[in-house]
């Protein structure tokens, strides 16, 4: 017996997919953490260890700024859990009812707004909600609210909130769609054995389903939460890379992207941009890895 | 049967309910449309009016016509869009085809390896990814765009191509060794086609975000030739902002392509979020 030849075929069909994912994500990847170690001196790449981080944290000019998006992520992600994913959850709740008519019709207009780019969704709403053009204030005045009526996304207090709205609006398919299709995976047995102890409506939701579909809701909130650390485009068409009034819908994308890119009078510097966005790249590590080694094993699964 | 889930007062609250979200989704978007084809004076005195015979204008088209490059940029978009998701599906099924039909050294890592890029988002390596373009003279060009759009969707189409190539059966690809087919012969003639569902999941989740990301071409390819529809809408609207019709136009002409898209595919995307592609 002569040693099996070497299975070429293996290397021909990895190949492509293995060389264009490693040149163009993974070296990147790593080559932005190593390039966050340097910086400009004389024209030339220099090497500085960790000075970019310490400048980062400690420089007041540049800490105050990543502090403010660092926190305004925070509260960007806060408002998508507590607003985006309750209301997809209630709305798969609804759909998922088996005698439900036109629940087809609904869940793919639903997700109509998913659909969307940023830039059509950050401009619509800033449309929208211009005192200039009134449609806000005028909706608001039928119903007899009007008083409350401001230039949300003008004012320093409301402008972050009225985006992370905005953002939600326009994600709640997703987690509607996933949470849906988890829905319709639990066996009619198990809510009919629920039904015979007298288990219906909306405490069968609260007892039988809700504990099913929490690994899907864990999937959720790590998708959430990646997306919303990782988000930059609708505050770019919304507010500019200046992320205004006065920084107050500052997040790290856009925090990175004046950096690196510079804006107006600020010169960009690829080097502290690389130094951010090692600081994204550490905080979704963190969240990741939060979500599968504490949360995904202790969940329990329950076989169906 | 169970009353309680068949109550007419339950199932009219869930209608409401349904409605009233219905209704939130698609007002941003009709309100926009409708006064796109009205005229300056109609669109600030009533808002809310469907376009009539005195109201109704294309002035707004008129202009983004004249000043925008939107055929350019469409043809940009649908480019980048196609190719790239040419070569996802592509390499994303070869490479599934040998982690899922072979075993080897490395097999496992190899799969790992490749997985990784499903949690890490391709943005971070933003930098160093525009250097590189910058030194092999990519930037400012589709095949930028192109090969950065076909890694980020390499790792979910490997993933999800390999879970249902797992699924064909043994006997046929076996068949077909004993009639002597080469391998690749195997994975084009007779895999290729039984997983063809679960490639058009993948294409269809892969399209809306390449289609509609505004990060890469920003930095990537912002010249005029290579503007894609989004870049080009944000562009043109960032500098049309006090002219309303125009804004109005081109938001609608950017809703529009979509729009069609989504009303072509959108049976396939939710067949294939809710068959669980990605659990």
């Amino acid at each position: 017996m002569s040693r099996p030849r070497f299975r070429w075929h293996i290397v021909v069909f990895l190949a492509p997919a293995v060389l264009v994912y490693t040149a163009v994500m993974i070296f990147p990847l790593f080559n932005t953490l190593r390039l966050a170690l340097y910086s400009k001196v004389d024209k030339e790449r220099v090497f500085v260890g960790l000075q970019n981080f310490i400048t980062l944290l400690g420089d007041p000019l540049w800490s105050d700024q990543f502090w403010n998006a660092l926190g305004n992520n925070f509260w960007f992600f806060l408002i998508h859990m507590l607003v985006q994913n309750p209301i997809g959850i209630a709305l798969a709740a609804i759909l998922s009812h088996p005698r439900l008519r036109f629940a087809a019709f609904y869940r793919s207009v639903i997700f109509i707004p998913t659909i969307l780019s940023f830039v059509i969704v950050g401009f619509a709403w800033k449309l929208i909600l211009s005192p200039i053009w009134g449609i806000a204030p005028t909706m608001l005045d039928a119903v007899g609210l009007k008083s409350l009526f401001a230039p949300w996304l003008g004012k320093e207090e409301y402008a972050l909130t009225a985006l992370s709205l905005i953002s939600v609006w326009q994600f709640v398919g997703i987690p509607m769609m996933l949470i849906y299709a988890a829905l319709l995976s639990i066996p009619e047995e198990i809510l009919e054995a629920g039904e015979i102890d007298g288990i219906t409506g909306m405490s069968a939701f609260w007892k039988i389903k809700l504990p099913l579909i929490l690994p899907s809701i864990g999937i959720i909130s790590i998708l959430t939460f990646v997306g919303n650390f990782n988000a930059f485009d609708l505050i770019y068409t919304a507010q500019g890379a200046l992320a205004g009034p006065d920084f107050s819908t500052d997040i790290l994308g856009t925090f990175m992207y004046r950096t690196f890119f510079g804006f107006q009078l600020q010169l960009g510097d690829p080097y502290m941009g690389s130094a951010i966005a090692s600081a994204m790249f550490a905080i979704i590590l963190i969240g990741v890895c939060l979500y599968l080694f504490g949360i995904q094993t202790r969940m329990r699964r329950y076989q169906l | 049967m169970n009353k309680a889930r068949t109550n007419p007062l339950n199932t009219a609250a869930m209608h409401g309910a349904l409605i009233l979200y219905t209704l939130i989704a698609l007002f941003p978007v009709f309100v926009i449309l409708i006064n796109s084809f009205k005229s300056r004076k109609a669109i600030f005195r009533e808002p809310l009016a469907l376009p009539d015979a005195d109201s109704f204008s294309m002035i707004g088209y008129q202009t983004v016509m004249k000043q925008g490059d939107f055929f350019l940029y469409f043809q940009n978009s649908m480019i980048v869009t196609v190719v790239s998701l040419t070569f996802i599906l592509l390499f994303g099924a070869m490479a599934a085809f040998a982690l899922s039909e072979y075993r080897f050294k490395g097999n496992m890592l190899m799969g790992l390896y490749l997985a990784l890029g499903i949690m890490i988002p391709i943005r971070i390596g933003t930098v160093a990814i525009l250097e590189m373009m910058v030194a092999t003279g990519l930037v400012n060009s589709l095949m930028a765009l192109i090969l950065v759009y076909t890694a980020q969707g390499l790792p979910l189409a490997v993933f999800i191509l390999s879970e249902f190539m797992r699924q064909v059966s043994d006997d046929l690809k076996n068949a077909g060794r004993i009639d002597g087919l080469s391998e690749y012969t195997i994975f084009f003639r007779l895999v290729l086609p039984l997983v063809r569902p679960a490639m058009a999941t993948v294409a269809v989740f892969n399209m809306i975000p390449i289609w509609n990301d505004l990060w890469f071409p920003l930095i990537l390819a912002p010249a005029e030739e290579t503007k894609t529809l989004t870049l080009g809408s944000q562009v043109f609207i960032g500098q049309f902002v006090t002219d309303w019709n125009a804004v109005l136009s081109a938001l609608s002409m950017a809703i529009l392509p979509v729009l069609i898209l989504y009303v072509i595919f959108s049976r396939q995307l939710i067949r294939g979020i809710t068959s669980g592609a990605v659990k």
